[in-house]
C-alpha cells in the first residue's frame, strides 16, 4: 500500500467531489489514493479534452473549470492519482480494482473510504430511441468534450434539464449546425420555480444568461412537449414528432440526445454498506448520509452520486466529507470552516430542488409509452413486458421480479440505463408509487470485468 | 385476522414447497403454500441450474434419476419451457486423485443404474477442443442436464393456480403448533391457518420450523457464488466441472457463460443477503480462464450467491417428523436440491398421501443426528469459507 505514513484513504472518483475531499486531505498531511477510471480528472463536467488534439472549448476557458484543474494539479503530486482504474467492487474495506479493463489480482484495502462516484444521464425512454444516432446526453457532451465532436448536423437535444441547454450551448460554441431544444416540461414551471433556484444566485443568472444567449444564437426551444417519437430511415434517424401542447409537430433530424437530468451512480456507496431511501425530488433512490456525508462506519459520499447537486455543490460536498474523515479519524478541525461549507453547500442543494421542479422527471408520461417501446436496450425488453408481468405481481411488489421474469435490467449495464424508466412503466401498470417497487439490487462487478489471462502455460 | 383451513399446508413455496403442492394437488389432496414473500424468491429462483445427477451421494441417485424422469417431462407437466436441457455433464479431473475419484464413482454408479464415460485426453479434446491440455480425465455423463431457474417456480405456481392450490404470497409464519389431530399456523400478517397436515418447505429458515417442534438440527446458512458473463456465441454444451467443484461452468443457448466456485461463502439469513466476496470473484475468474482459455477477456456483467442451508453431512433432511406426527420436512438442501425438487415432491407425496415410496429416502431422515455424527471437517473447511459453518 502508498499510503504508509498515515491511515489508508481511498477516494474513488476524480471530479469536484473527489477532487475537494483530496484536497483537504492533502492540507492535514495526509496522502490518499484518488481512484477514477477515467483517463483524466475533472469528472463528468469538467472533462478534459485528449490534450493531443488541441482543442479549444468554451467551457475549458470557464473559471470554475480552470480553478478545479489547478487544485489538482497543484495535488497531483502530492497523492496516489491512480487513472484508468475501476473499482468493480468493495468489501472487508478492499476496494477491487481494473486497470485499463484486466482486474487487479489482490483488493486494495482501506481504513476510510470516500465514494465520490458522480451521476450519469436519467434516461426517459421513447419510441425510436435505439436508432443509430440516439445517444444519451451525457454521451452528446462527452463526445464533444472528449474529441471534440459533435453528434450530428441537425441536432435535437430532448428531455429535461438544465443540462439540455447546457449541451446545447456548448454544441452551438463548438460550431455545430441546427440545435433544436425540445423540453417536456412547461415554461410556467420553470418560472414557479425560479425563487428556489436563486437560494444559488448564480445558478439562476447562469440560467438566464445561457437562455438568452441560446436564443440570441436563434436556436429554437419549445417547451412543454410531450409524446416525443423518433423516426428512423434503414435504421438512423430521421426526424422527431411530438405534440407541443395540443399541436402536432415533426422536425428533420439526423442525432437526437436525451436527457432527463442526473442519475447517482450509487452501486459502491450500497455495496460499502450504506442505505438507500427513495427521494422524491430527484425521483431516484439515493444514499442516506449525516450532514456531513457519514454514510456507514469509515464510508463517507460526496458529489453527484450522494445528492444531484451540480459541481459546485460537489466541491464543497467533498471537503465536507474529507473533514469529517478526519474529525473521525481525531484530527482536529476547523469547526467554523465547516459549517461556511456546509452553509454554501446548502444553498446549492435548495437550488437544486428548484431545479428539480423546473426541469421535471415526466412521470405520466410512462403509462403512456406504447406497449411496443424497448425500455431495456441491452436485453430489448419492452415496455409492454414489464406492463404485462408487474400486472400480474401478487404479494410483493418488486422490480428485482419484473427483471427475473423479463431481462429487463439483466444485461450489461445492468439497468443503470433503463432501471429508473422499469420502475416507473411497473409503478403506472400496478397504479402504485414508485418506491413501492423498491430498486434493483446491486451486485459486483459495477461494470463488466474481464476474465483475464491463463496462467497455466499451454502445454 | 383471517382464519383459513386446508388439509396440507406447505410452509415455503421454493422449489420444493411448489413440487410437492404440485404432486399433492393432481392426487386431488387440498393445499396451501404459505410464502414470505414470492414463489421462488430464494434459492429456488437465484441457483445455478445445474442438474447434475453424476457425482452424487449415492443413496440420493434413485430420488436424483426420478427427479431426472420428471424434469425431461416438465414443459408438458408444466405447459411451458423452464428451459430444462439435457446437455450432458462434464467432470474434469487435473490431477490423479481426482482421476481415480471419477473412475470409482462410474464403477459404483453403476449399481444405481447411472452409466457415466471415463474419457481419455484424447478423447475431451476431440469432443471438446476448448477444454485446455491439463485435463487428464473426464466422466462424462449424458443425461445430466441444466434449467432456468428463474423460470421454474413462477411457471409452477401459475399450473399450482389452475390446480386450485392457494398460494399465500407476502405471508411470513411466525409460528405452528399441534392443534387437536392437526396444526394450526400463524402469520406475521395475521392469519390463522388450520391444517390437518404440515409440510415444512422452509429452505434455509427449515431449521427454525423444525425447531417449533423440538426438532433441532445443526444446519447452517452459506451461498454458493455465481457470475455470468455477457452473451458470447454458443460454443459449449456441456456443463463442466472440475472434480473437487472449484469450478463449474455452463453456457446457456443464448450465449452468456455462467460460472460457479467454491469455496461457499457467507450468507445472511435474517437480512436475506448473500455477496460474492471481490476475492473470490479474482479466483473464479483466474479459474475460469484456466481450464477454458478462450473465455479470456470476456465480460463478467453480475456475480450473486444465494442464500442455502447445509447440514454437516452436506446431505438434506427429507422425511416425517421424529416427534410430531403429521408434521414433514424436506428442508437443508445442502446446495444440490434444484436437480431434485421433482422427484422431492413426487416422493414426499407419496409419503403424506400412501406412507411409503418405491424412492428410498431413509438416509435423509432428520433424527439420523441423534447419533453422534463423524462429521469430516476437513472436507467443510475446503467447501466453505473461515467462520461459515457453525459448530
Ligand atoms: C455527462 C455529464 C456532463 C455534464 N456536463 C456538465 C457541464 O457541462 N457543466 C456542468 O456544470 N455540469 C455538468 N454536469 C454535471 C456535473 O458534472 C456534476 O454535477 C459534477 O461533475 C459532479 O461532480 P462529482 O465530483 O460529484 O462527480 P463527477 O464529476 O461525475 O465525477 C465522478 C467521477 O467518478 C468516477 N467514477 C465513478 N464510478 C467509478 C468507479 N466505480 N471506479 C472508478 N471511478 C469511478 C467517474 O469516472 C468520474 O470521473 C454533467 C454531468 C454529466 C453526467
Ligand atoms: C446460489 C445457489 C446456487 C445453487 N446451484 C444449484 C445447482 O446448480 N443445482 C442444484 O441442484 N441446486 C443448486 N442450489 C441449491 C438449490 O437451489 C436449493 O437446494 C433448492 O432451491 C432448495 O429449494 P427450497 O424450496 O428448499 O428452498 P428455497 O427456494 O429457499 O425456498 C424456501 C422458501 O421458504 C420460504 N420460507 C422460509 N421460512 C418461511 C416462513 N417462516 N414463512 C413463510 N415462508 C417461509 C422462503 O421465503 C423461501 O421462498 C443452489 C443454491 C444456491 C443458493
Amino acid at each position: 500500500m502508498s499510503h504508509m505514513d498515515g491511515p489508508g484513504i481511498v477516494i474513488v472518483g476524480a471530479g469536484p467531489a473527489g477532487i475537494g475531499a483530496a484536497d483537504v486531505l492533502v492540507r492535514a498531511g495526509l496522502r490518499p489514493v484518488l481512484i477514477d477510471e477515467g483517463r483524466r480528472p475533472g469528472g463528468q463536467g469538467y472533462r478534459k479534452s485528449d490534450p493531443t488534439l488541441g482543442l479549444s472549448l468554451g467551457y475549458a476557458r470557464a473559471a470554475n473549470y480552470k480553478r478545479i484543474h489547478a487544485v489538482f494539479t497543484a495535488l497531483e503530486t502530492q497523492i496516489d492519482y491512480r487513472p484508468e482504474t475501476l473499482v468493480w467492487s468493495v468489501d472487508g474495506r478492499a476496494a477491487y480494482l481494473a486497470e485499463r479493463g484486466a482486474v487487479v489480482d489482490a483488493g486494495l484495502s482501506y481504513d476510510r473510504l470516500i465514494l465520490a462516484t458522480g451521476a450519469t444521464d436519467k434516461i426517459a425512454p421513447v419510441p425510436g430511441w435505439t436508432l443509430t444516432g440516439v445517444y444519451t446526453l451525457g454521451g452528446a457532451q462527452v463526445i464533444l468534450k472528449d474529441q471534440g465532436c459533435s453528434i450530428g448536423r441537425k441536432v435535437v437535444f430532448y428531455g429535461s434539464s438544465p443540462l439540455l441547454y447546457l449541451a446545447a450551448a456548448q454544441y452551438i460554441e463548438a460550431g455545430a449546425g441546427k440545435v433544436t431544444i425540445l423540453d417536456t416540461t412547461p415554461f410556467a414551471r420553470k418560472a414557479a420555480a425560479s425563487l428556489k433556484i436563486a437560494r444559488a444566485p448564480s445558478v439562476l443568472c447562469n440560467g438566464v444568461a445561457l437562455l438568452a444567449g441560446l436564443k440570441a444564437r436563434g436556436v429554437t426551444i419549445v417547451s412543454g412537449v410531450s409524446g416525443l417519437r423518433i423516426d428512423g430511415e434503414d435504421g438512423r434517424v430521421a426526424g422527431v414528432s411530438f405534440q407541443a401542447g395540443r399541436r402536432p409537430m415533426r422536425l428533420d433530424c439526423d442525432a437526437v440526445a436525451i436527457g432527463h437530468g442526473l442519475r447517482a451512480e450509487t452501486q459502491l456507496a450500497e455495496l460499502a454498506g450504506a442505505e438507500l431511501a427513495y427521494d422524491a425530488t430527484f425521483d431516484q433512490w439515493l444514499p442516506r448520509t449525516d450532514a456531513d456525508g457519514r454514510a456507514a462506519d469509515g464510508l463517507y459520499l460526496a458529489g453527484d452520486g450522494a445528492r444531484i447537486g451540480g459541481a459546485a455543490a460537489a466541491e464543497l460536498a467533498g471537503r465536507v466529507a474529507a473533514m469529517a474523515c478526519l474529525a473521525d479519524l481525531g484530527r482536529s478541525i476547523d469547526k467554523a470552516e465547516l459549517i461556511r461549507l456546509r452553509t454554501r453547500r446548502d444553498a446549492y442543494h435548495a437550488s437544486q430542488e428548484g431545479l428539480a421542479q423546473a426541469f421535471a422527471w415526466p412521470r405520466h408520461a410512462f403509462a403512456d409509452l406504447p406497449d411496443e417501446t424497448v425500455l431495456c436496450r441491452c436485453e430489448n425488453v419492452t415496455a409492454g413486458a414489464v406492463r404485462a408481468v408487474a400486472r400480474s405481481l401478487e404479494g410483493v411488489s418488486d422490480i428485482n421480479r419484473v427483471k427475473a421474469l423479463t431481462r429487463c435490467g439483466m444485461g450489461r449495464c445492468q439497468a443503470r440505463m433503463c432501471g429508473l424508466a422499469a420502475v416507473e412503466v411497473a409503478a403506472a401498470a400496478r397504479q402504485e408509487a414508485a418506491e413501492a417497487l423498491t430498486y434493483y439490487r446491486p451486485q459486483p462487478p459495477v461494470k463488466p470485468i474481464f476474465i483475464p489471462e491463463p496462467a497455466l502455460s499451454e502445454v | 385476522m383471517t382464519s383459513r383451513r386446508t388439509e396440507i399446508a406447505i410452509i415455503g413455496g421454493g422449489a420444493m414447497g411448489a413440487w410437492t403442492a404440485f404432486h399433492l394437488a393432481r392426487r386431488g389432496a387440498r393445499v396451501m403454500i404459505v410464502e414470505r414473500s414470492f414463489p421462488g424468491a430464494q434459492a429456488s429462483g437465484v441457483n445455478y441450474g445445474s442438474m447434475r445427477i453424476q457425482g452424487r451421494f449415492l443413496p440420493q441417485l434413485p430420488l436424483s434419476l426420478r427427479a431426472q424422469r420428471i424434469w425431461e417431462e416438465s414443459e408438458r407437466l408444466l405447459g411451458t419451457d423452464v428451459e430444462f436441457r439435457r446437455t450432458g455433464h462434464l467432470h474434469v479431473a487435473v490431477d490423479a486423485a481426482q482421476q481415480a475419484k471419477i473412475e470409482r464413482y462410474a464403477a459404483d454408479a453403476l449399481a444405481y443404474g447411472l452409466g457415466v464415460e471415463i474419457l481419455a485426453p484424447a478423447a475431451i479434446r476431440r469432443r471438446w477442443p476448448w477444454i485446455a491440455p491439463h485435463a487428464i480425465a473426464a466422466s462424462w455423463s449424458a443425461i445430466d442436464g441444466a434449467v432456468n431457474p428463474r423460470l421454474v417456480v413462477p411457471a409452477l405456481a401459475a399450473r399450482l393456480a389452475a390446480l386450485d392450490v392457494a398460494v399465500l404470497q407476502g405471508r411470513r409464519v411466525t409460528g405452528a403448533e399441534r392443534l387437536g389431530a392437526g396444526f394450526r399456523l400463524e402469520t406475521a400478517e395475521g392469519d390463522v391457518i388450520e391444517a390437518d397436515m404440515l409440510v415444512n418447505t422452509g429452505g434455509a429458515w427449515g431449521a427454525d420450523v423444525a425447531a417449533w417442534f423440538a426438532e433441532p438440527v445443526p444446519m447452517f446458512v452459506a451461498g454458493p457464488s455465481e457470475m455470468v458473463t455477457e452473451p458470447l456465441p454458443y460454443f459449449m454444451q456441456p456443463t463442466l466441472q472440475i472434480v473437487d467443484g472449484s469450478i463449474v461452468i455452463r453456457q446457456v443457448e443464448r450465449g452468456n457463460v455462467i460460472i460457479a466456485g467454491h469455496p461457499r461463502g457467507p450468507a445472511d439469513a435474517l437480512k436475506m443477503r448473500a455477496r460474492m466476496p471481490g476475492a473470490k470473484t479474482l479466483t473464479n475468474l483466474q479459474r475460469v480462464a484456466d481450464i477454458i482459455p478462450c473465455l479470456s477477456g470476456a465480460s463478467i456483467i453480475r456475480s450473486w450467491s444465494g442464500i442455502e442451508g447445509y447440514m454437516p453431512d452436506m446431505i438434506p433432511i427429507i422425511g416425517p417428523s421424529a416427534t410430531t406426527p403429521g408434521l414433514w420436512h424436506a428442508f437443508a438442501f445442502s446446495g444440490h436440491g434444484m436437480q431434485l425438487c421433482p422427484g422431492l415432491g413426487a416422493v414426499l407425496s407419496e409419503l403424506i398421501l400412501d406412507g411409503r415410496s418405491e424412492t428410498p429416502v431413509g438416509a435423509f431422515a432428520i433424527d439420523r443426528f441423534r447419533q453422534t455424527q463423524t462429521v469430516d471437517e476437513d472436507y467443510l473447511r475446503q467447501e466453505f469459507d473461515a467462520g461459515v459453518v457453525k459448530a
